[in-house]
């Protein structure tokens, strides 16, 4: 009986290996026709911006005058002037941004896992209705961020906001609390909003995850007596993990890059100031591009990293078929 | 003690009536087959006993407690799936023994009990491998091993062979029934397959349409169809059924008038039959045999040789074939006319009903459903 068990991958013979076959090199001409047009459109829309971004935090260019410019290597992120270290690296509202952002990513993502769990699950199970509660609870995710934004800062209002309002009304609090730029509330405001838009989304790529699921084992479980929170732990979970993980990796890369939630509900307020939201203020407010174009390439830089990391660490737990 | 009770019990999904009060009375240790054409409910009326759905009316008892309301895995029951239902992420090792971990049993007692099934199963080599790492008769034997660590009181079988290949289920098969003899214990089995039927049974159960059409031993079925359903059932190729009236009668004998002309005495007791009914004459395919001067006529359709016997298949005229087995390698060729003995000691006679009339001999035997069986 041990003998029917898939046997390895044949090695290719090396002479085959060595010269392609016409059938596969016309194959692979026609691949690349295909591929050049996206390519280059990359190239340009992406490639482009990013390296003249790069370049610009090599120089001292300003945004008055963009044609007049010095290369000046690294000093806008670090520099020695007659001892006294500057530049991007020693401003301590980058790394508090730079805090902010993570401390951001963790706390929402980790929120919106748990959360966007808790939905799957419920809108996995069988009940009257279920079809409408998936299109409805997709609304949050539909509408663009700005315009969420927006509607949660009115609702937020320190004197006009329904929220206050209504606390008030509850006798939950004594005062208005001003949601947005009391440095205790700020933070944790901005992590409400995003779990409250993007919340749906997790719980859609959780349930894709859930309904690929095979159902008699569950039923096995049943006859087993599993009890259900141990089968979640120990059946459940195991088998979404990869699907999971995707998800976690999607949410934390978008994470990292957040501005517009932040910057629509809190302006520049240094409590809740991204990576992203410190290099617009650089760049517009301040005008100090190349002091900006260093601080936006560092943003690449990290998440270029973390991709690099969460792909290696990933070849080895998602290569893994779990079934 | 796990006998199986089943009194009128019923199920429906929504409005659709699915089983159709079912009686059955399944005996401590015994080996229950359940058979009958996809979509009966064969499956569902073993899920129900499984407790995986709910009763809609009716009683099932298990070991003398009604156990309708009682969850699955507090019935005493194990269910091995025709999908094996394995967990995908575990090894052979977990995959027996998840089920175990959390009915107070000790790490060594798990231990000895999963180790005691591999060893029982032959697959002590592949305690550490993934279900995706095993080919499917080796799933099937985890599957079956999930079963037996539980010590289930009875066994819930739904067609556990049916995705393997033929000589895997016939070696397969052997293992449950020594499985059954090993552990006593009883055992509800659900297969489309005929062998596996008539091998593993100690009683079958002809379902059709939701209703027990025939309880039985393989034998009594075999020998002794209660209707058409079941006669045209059990038994491969398929009993001969040939339409004809009923021309006289004696005490214990139905003269038929065959179409063609021809007649017939069948040795079984008319009661009540009528002159001018109609009924249905069976025969399977081993007793109808090519003779001089038989009861019909037909030309020679096709002929399949097996080896050890072959099958003709006749046309008796007005699109009415026979299949005939023979002994040895085939004497016609097709095309060829043929005269047709039936050998009236082995025909049955069913009303236009469907029920069979009785012979002599089953006169002591009574055929109502649940009464049926001289098992065990
Ligand atoms: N969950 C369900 N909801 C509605 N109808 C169902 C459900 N399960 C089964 N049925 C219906 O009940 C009938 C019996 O199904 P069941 O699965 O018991 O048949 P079966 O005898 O096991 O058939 P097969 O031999 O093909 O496995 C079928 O007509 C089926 O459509
Ligand atoms: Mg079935």
């Amino acid at each position: 009986m041990t003998s029917a068990v898939a046997q390895e991958d044949a090695p290719v013979p090396v002479a085959a290996r060595g010269r392609r076959s016409s059938l596969t090199r016309s194959r692979i001409r026609a691949a690349w026709a295909f591929i050049a047009p996206s390519l280059i459109i990359l190239a340009l829309i992406a490639g482009w911006p990013l390296a003249r971004t790069i370049w610009f935090s090599f120089t001292d260019a300003n945004l008055n005058n963009l044609s007049d410019y010095e290369f000046i290597g690294f000093e806008n992120y670090l520099a020695n002037y007659d001892g006294e270290w500057l530049g991007l690296l020693t401003d301590p509202d980058w790394w508090h941004s730079v805090w902010n952002t993570v401390w951001f990513t963790l706390v929402s993502v980790s929120i919106e896992t748990v959360l966007g769990i808790v939905v799957a699950l419920i809108l996995n199970a069988a009940f009257p209705g279920r079809g409408l509660m998936r299109a409805i609870i997709l609304i949050p995710w539909a509408i663009p961020t700005i315009v969420s934004a927006k509607m949660w800062n009115w609702m937020l209002h320190d004197q006009f906001g329904v929220i206050n309002d209504m606390l008030l009304r509850l006798g939950l609090i004594a005062a208005p609390i001003t949601w947005t730029a009391n440095p205790d509330t700020a933070l944790w405001t901005v992590v409400m909003v995003d779990v409250w838009k993007t919340t749906p989304f997790m719980a859609l790529l959780i349930l894709a995850a859930l309904q690929m699921l095979p159902g008699d084992i569950y039923e096995a479980a049943k006859v087993d007596g599993v009890h259900p929170v141990r089968v979640f732990f120990r059946v459940t979970l195991p088998l979404i993990k990869p699907a999971l993980l995707v998800a976690v990796i999607f949410r934390a890369l978008d994470s990292l890059r957040v501005f517009d939630l932040i910057y629509v509900l809190t302006a520049n307020s240094r409590d809740t100031m991204s990576m992203s939201v410190y290099a617009r203020q650089q760049l517009v407010d301040f005008q100090e591009v190349g002091l900006g174009s260093a601080a936006s390439t560092l943003i690449f830089l990290i998440i270029a990293l973390l991709v690099v990391i969460t792909l290696a660490a990933g070849r080895v737990r998602l290569g893994e078929d779990p079934r | 003690m796990a006998d199986v009770v089943l009194k009128s019990v019923q199920k429906s999904f929504g409005k659709a009536k699915v089983i159709h009060g079912v009686d059955l009375d399944i005996r401590d240790g015994e080996f229950v087959v359940f058979v009958g054409p996809s979509g009966c409910g064969k499956s569902t009326l073993l899920r129900l006993i499984a407790g995986l759905e709910d009763i809609t009316a009716g009683d099932l008892f298990i070991g003398g407690e009604r156990v309708n309301d009682l969850a699955p895995a507090k019935r005493g029951i194990a269910m091995v799936f025709q999908s094996y239902a394995l967990y995908p992420h575990m090894n052979v090792y977990d995959n027996m023994a998840f089920g175990l971990e959390l009915a107070k049993s000790s790490r060594q007692e798990i231990d000895r009990k999963v180790r005691e099934a591999a060893r029982l199963l032959q697959i002590e080599q592949l305690l550490d491998r993934k279900p995706r790492q095993l080919s499917g008769g080796q799933r099937q034997r985890v599957a079956i091993g999930r079963a037996i660590v539980r010590d289930p009181k009875v066994f819930l079988f739904d067609e556990p062979l049916s995705n393997l290949d033929a000589a895997l289920r016939v070696q397969t098969r052997i293992e449950i029934a020594k499985l059954h003899t090993d552990t006593r214990a009883t055992m509800i089995y659900v297969t489309h397959d005929q062998v596996e039927a008539m091998t593993l049974a100690d009683r079958i159960v002809v379902l059709n349409a939701g209703r027990i059409e025939q309880v039985g031993t393989p034998l009594e079925l075999y020998h002794r169809p209660a209707n058409l359903f079941v006669a045209g059932f059990i038994g491969s190729p398929q009993m001969n059924l040939i339409e004809c009236q009923v021309a006289g009668f004696g005490s214990s004998e139905v003269l038929v008038s065959l179409p063609g002309g021809g007649s017939l005495s069948v040795p079984v007791k008319p009661d009540g039959v009528q002159a001018g009914d109609a009924v249905t004459l069976g025969i399977r395919p081993d007793h109808v045999r090519i003779g001089p001067e038989g009861a019909l006529t037909g030309r020679v359709e096709l002929v399949e040789e097996l080896g050890e016997n072959h099958l003709l298949y006749v046309d008796a005229g007005q699109g009415r074939r026979l299949t005939i087995r023979e002994p040895g390698d085939a004497r016609h060729e097709a095309g060829s006319t043929v005269s047709l003995d039936l050998a009236r000691e082995f025909c049955h006679l069913f009303r236009h009903t469907g029920e069979a009339l009785r012979t002599q001999a089953d006169a002591t035997t009574p055929t109502s459903p649940n009464l049926t069986s001289s098992a065990v």
